[in-house]
């Protein structure tokens, strides 16, 4: 599934990386729970969260997470959004909770990572 | 332990400094890109440091991540000056944490952090005493 695609089932904005947006995920996580992410996720993975805080980014820089969705209708600061700009992270927001917006792109197919060694 | 280190860097990790943690894994996972370790065990060593950098910040009285590169191994070693763990057994098993409320503010603190470690390196170490820090060690095997 495309970040585009992404983006359209869960009516989102794009907010930076636009450019990107052709970019393709094979799984997603759920999580306001950065150590969680860290111990589930695979990589191409969108990582949706309530959570608005630099190490959100800096997560998903550690993950090779391509896409962060920020749901509930959260803004996240100019800072996050230059950290995810030079790393090359698209950033969405959607009005959807958390719950919703996993819902809809599990309904699409999207599936969760198994928890691995990192691989 | 080998002798030949063909990298050695070092980075300093302030305690509590949650803006500055992440900035040594950042630092370590760019100069292992560059010298084009491949992008699987990029991933699984860059995971592991960030949790222990993020375990220095958050628990330790400050300390220093160590790069050490021979032509087999990569080494990680997450040093802090204590204040050391009373319990290395408890700590290792998955939800049982110490971390203070800012850290979990920042979504950490879930008590996965040394399993997760443990399960991305080749070999994992943890030797910690009271009053004078902990030393964990991750070898990754670069064949």
């Amino acid at each position: 599934m495309k970040i585009r695609e992404i983006q359209q089932y869960l009516n989102a904005e794009i907010l930076c990386n636009e450019q990107l947006a052709d970019r393709e995920i094979i799984s997603a996580c759920g999580s306001d729970l950065m150590s969680d992410v860290l111990a589930f996720v695979k990589e191409k993975t969108v990582l949706l969260t309530g959570l608005t805080n630099p190490h959100v980014v800096r997560t998903a820089e550690m993950l090779d997470v391509s896409l962060i969705v920020f749901v509930r209708g959260k803004y996240p600061m100019q800072e996050i959004l230059d950290m995810a700009q030079e790393r090359d992270i698209v950033i969405c927001r959607t009005d959807l909770t958390l719950y919703e917006a996993c819902g809809v792109l599990y309904s699409h197919g999207l599936r969760g990572g198994a928890r691995g060694n990192g691989e | 332990m080998e002798n030949k280190f063909i990298l050695a860097e070092k980075y300093p990790v302030l305690a509590n400094d949650f803006n500055a943690a992440g900035d040594a894994s950042t630092a370590i996972k760019t100069a292992l890109k560059r010298i084009g370790i491949n992008s699987a065990l990029v991933r699984r060593i860059a995971i592991a440091t960030y949790e222990a950098e993020l375990n220095i910040a958050i628990h330790s009285q400050g300390g220093e991540m160590i790069l050490l590169m021979s032509e087999e191994t990569i080494i990680i070693q997450a040093k802090d000056r204590g204040p050391g763990i009373p319990d290395v057994v408890l700590a290792m098993r998955e939800g049982y944490s110490t971390a203070p409320e800012s850290a979990r503010m920042l979504g950490f603190g879930a008590g996965m952090g040394l399993p997760n470690m443990k399960r991305c390196a080749t070999d994992f170490s943890i030797v910690s005493a009271m009053g004078k820090g902990t030393l964990i060690e991750l070898r990754f095997a670069l064949s």
